[in-house]
């Protein structure tokens, strides 16, 4: 009898302690595409730069272990929304990042401001999530469509390219990314010479790519994603097009994408990414410790979460809470300074601000080393690359 | 013979009385969101097995009247302020007139020339669904309200929206079960069985495949409508001929030809979507495994092998 006396105080306490240490526990969750198209773009690898963040973080705060949860939204917004809500509602997760894919940020994103926790867009690329979708407890990270447009169209007009060719997506992302960063190109002086629109999933490009390089315009922007992306810079390549002078800007792609294609068939290439590993010394620490871990360089999904969940443990720290206004409030009031958001702050609408590369594919002859992909051609300020807070129509 | 076929309903008729106490069990153990996107799923592979397995019409743009009611309801939802039940009715008006234009070419061909009709024209409303400005291309409509049901009930709380969306469920459910056990049902059936016959017999062949094409149109609009208020938003993976696949397969795993089938075959679909996308291995791999040994191990389906074992125990004894 004794024995069950004792046993049952110790399963109490035990009890007791658990639910003690589980009020005081901050728990992450990633969510993102693991399996499909986006595999690489984010994928495993950003869940591997969230846990490094926790281990550099100490793996506690407010006394309580840092936890990661991770799951595979297949791309599917239903599947995503229903993950996070069960995250929120039974698991107790305080914070979700990452968010691939425009439709199920925006979805979770909505769910978040609802369930008042807190989430960190790094993957999806759509400005509307600090526009006129923007909440108070929603974050955009690394880069969006605006940086991109401003970033590639931009930048590149101004170092030479001024006369551009499009070969747009026939849908509404297509649009909107030709249409900003056409508006780039004529600020800056360019002019657009024509575009023509593909459709999505397309195989062939041959007869667009003909157009585009009868064209004679210094730059053929690619304002599509994905596999459309990399069908179209494959078959550049056997049109000889960035051997021939033309220049090809990929407005959606990262080195990720680029590994994947390799350096014959990218070289020339010019993208815009919010971080390139061979940068300076802080980039390179991290990039080598990554690619320790991982066998792979990350790209600026991969850091841009790393980063995101570091200065969101910080801003829990500060807060000495977890409670989603709180903590908001911290996040925006201290600048993001890593070897990411180089002079970063974070905007009213959730949008974080810091510098972007504009950057082009070296030749097979000029990589010197693995993941020797890009050479630097200018740096974007992060007040032009992105929208201020007047500019981007989000009303809060 | 007739004492088999009693038995093998008699095993069904008891799944149903078991279903229906898991539901009024379920949202108390499980999670209600998930449980809600299982009665859409099941009540869209329901819609699409009437077609199949009591009409023996292979469609294969099922997720055309899916996403349609999806948007529609969203739409009528958000932007118009609609009831949502309303909004729901609205989906699956808009899945019938959908469903009408759709079916009414579709039939005129037999076999994979069906199939195929269906599957074209089903991406023909994909691209209007990815064009259309109020779809709102990629990012799909978000943000949709649930509303107020008549006013009174606050479909926001989960155990009302739960409520709401088991009536539709059991309503649509319902509704197939008495289609196909009606003279309809019947005649539609002995059209899937013998067509000469059926015509040979004095019966408007096509008019009866028509009205079936548009009554499952109708149900897969109501039970994208009702998703779409449950996740409050609408988007391209409703529209999708992946989606057309997903209810193949759901209804394949289930069962063709029976009323529980889908259902069953949603639970396990839509219950690896969920609990396998934390582990740490691709889940259309996993599906897809399973289906292929499905297909090989119950040919029938789980709710099929079901009724066939029932069945032939009944024989043996009788």
């Amino acid at each position: 009898m004794k024995r069950h006396v004792l046993t049952l105080a110790m399963a109490s306490s035990v009890a007791l302690a658990s639910v003690a240490g589980a009020s005081a526990q901050v728990k992450i969750g990633i969510l993102n595409d693991q399996s499909g198209v986006y595999a690489d773009f984010g994928g495993k690898w950003s869940v591997e730069a969230a846990k490094m963040a926790i281990e550099d973080f100490g793996g506690s705060v407010l006394n309580g272990k840092i936890e990661l949860v991770t799951a595979d939204h297949q791309n599917k917004p239903d599947v995503g929304s229903n993950i996070a809500r069960q995250w929120y509602d039974v698991d107790g997760v305080d914070m979700i990042a990452e968010l691939t894919t425009s439709s199920v940020a925006l979805a979770v994103q909505e769910l978040t401001k609802q369930k008042k926790k807190i989430n960190i867009v790094v993957g999806a690329a759509t400005s509307r999530l600090t526009g006129d979708m923007c909440t108070p407890y929603g974050f955009h990270w690394a880069y969006d469509t605006r940086a991109l447009a401003v970033g590639t169209g931009g930048a590149l007009t101004k170092s030479g390219g001024d006369s551009w060719f499009f070969l747009t997506a026939d849908y509404a992302f297509g649009y909107q990314l030709e249409e900003d960063t056409a508006k780039a190109v004529k600020d800056n002086g360019g002019k657009v010479l024509g575009a023509v629109k593909h459709p999505l999933n397309n195989a062939d490009f041959s007869s667009f790519l003909l157009q585009a390089q009868t064209s004679k315009a210094k730059v053929i922007g690619l304002a599509n994603a994905g596999l459309d992306t990399t069908n179209t810079i494959k078959q550049a390549a056997d049109f000889g097009i960035t051997t021939g002078g033309q220049k090809l800007a990929g407005l959606l792609t990262t080195l990720a994408e680029v590994h994947g294609l390799g350096l014959k068939a990218a070289q020339g290439l010019v993208v815009t990414e919010g971080y390139y590993w061979d940068l300076d010394d802080q980039s390179r620490e991290f990039g080598e410790r990554f690619l320790k871990r991982t066998g792979r360089m990350p790209n600026m999904v991969h850091a841009g979460t790393y980063s995101g969940v570091m200065h969101y443990l910080k801003a829990v720290k500060a807060a000495g809470t977890k409670d989603a206004d709180a903590v908001a409030k911290k996040m925006k009031e201290t600048a993001v300074d890593d070897f990411f958001g180089k002079g970063g702050k974070v905007l009213a609408n959730g949008r974080m601000v810091h510098e972007m590369y504009l950057l082009e594919v070296k030749t097979p002859a000029e990589s010197k080393k693995p993941w020797d992909y890009y050479k630097l051609i200018s740096k974007i300020p992060g007040e032009q690359a992105f929208f201020t807070l007047e500019q981007s129509g989000c009303k809060l | 013979m007739s004492t088999a076929s009693d038995a093998a309903d008699r095993i069904e008729r008891i799944g149903i009385a078991v279903g229906l106490v898991a539901l009024v069990a379920a949202p108390f153990v499980l999670y209600p969101v998930f449980v809600m996107k299982l009665m859409c799923f099941a009540l869209f592979a329901a819609a699409f097995n009437l077609l199949i397995g009591y009409g023996g019409l292979l469609s294969f743009g099922h997720a055309a009247f899916f996403g349609t009611g999806g948007y529609l309801a969203a739409h009528a939802a958000k932007v118009w302020g609609l009831d949502p039940l309303l909004s729901v009715l609205f989906a699956a008006f808009g899945a019938t007139v959908t469903g009408l234009v759709v079916g009414a070419l579709a039939i005129r061909r037999k076999g994979i020339y069906f199939s195929m009709i269906t599957l074209a024209l089903s991406q023909m409303v994909f691209f209007v669904a990815l064009q259309a400005p109020f779809t709102g291309g990629e990012d799909g409509i978000q943000g949709v309200p649930r509303g107020m049901l008549f006013g009174v009930f606050d479909l926001d709380k989960p155990l009302m929206m739960y409520a709401f969306v088991s009536a539709i469920f059991l309503l649509g459910m319902f509704a197939v079960w008495r289609v196909v056990h009606s003279p309809f049902g019947q005649i539609l059936t002995a059209i899937r069985d013998n067509e000469a016959r059926a015509i040979s017999l004095g019966y408007d062949v096509d008019r009866y495949k028509l009205t079936a094409f548009v009554i499952s149109a109708a149900l897969a609009g109501a039970a994208g409508g009702v998703k779409s208020l449950v996740f409050q938003l609408a988007s391209l993976t409703d529209i999708t001929w992946q989606m057309s696949g997903e209810v193949v397969l759901i209804t394949l795993l289930g069962g063709i030809g029976t009323l529980l089938g889908p259902v069953v075959g949603a639970i396990i679909v839509v219950a690896m979507q969920n609990y396998l996308a934390t582990v740490n291995f691709p889940v259309p791999v996993i599906t897809g495994i399973i289906f292929v040994v499905c297909v090989l191990l119950f040919r029938r389906g789980i709710v099929g092998e079901l009724r066939h074992w029932a069945s032939r125990r009944a024989s043996h004894e009788g």
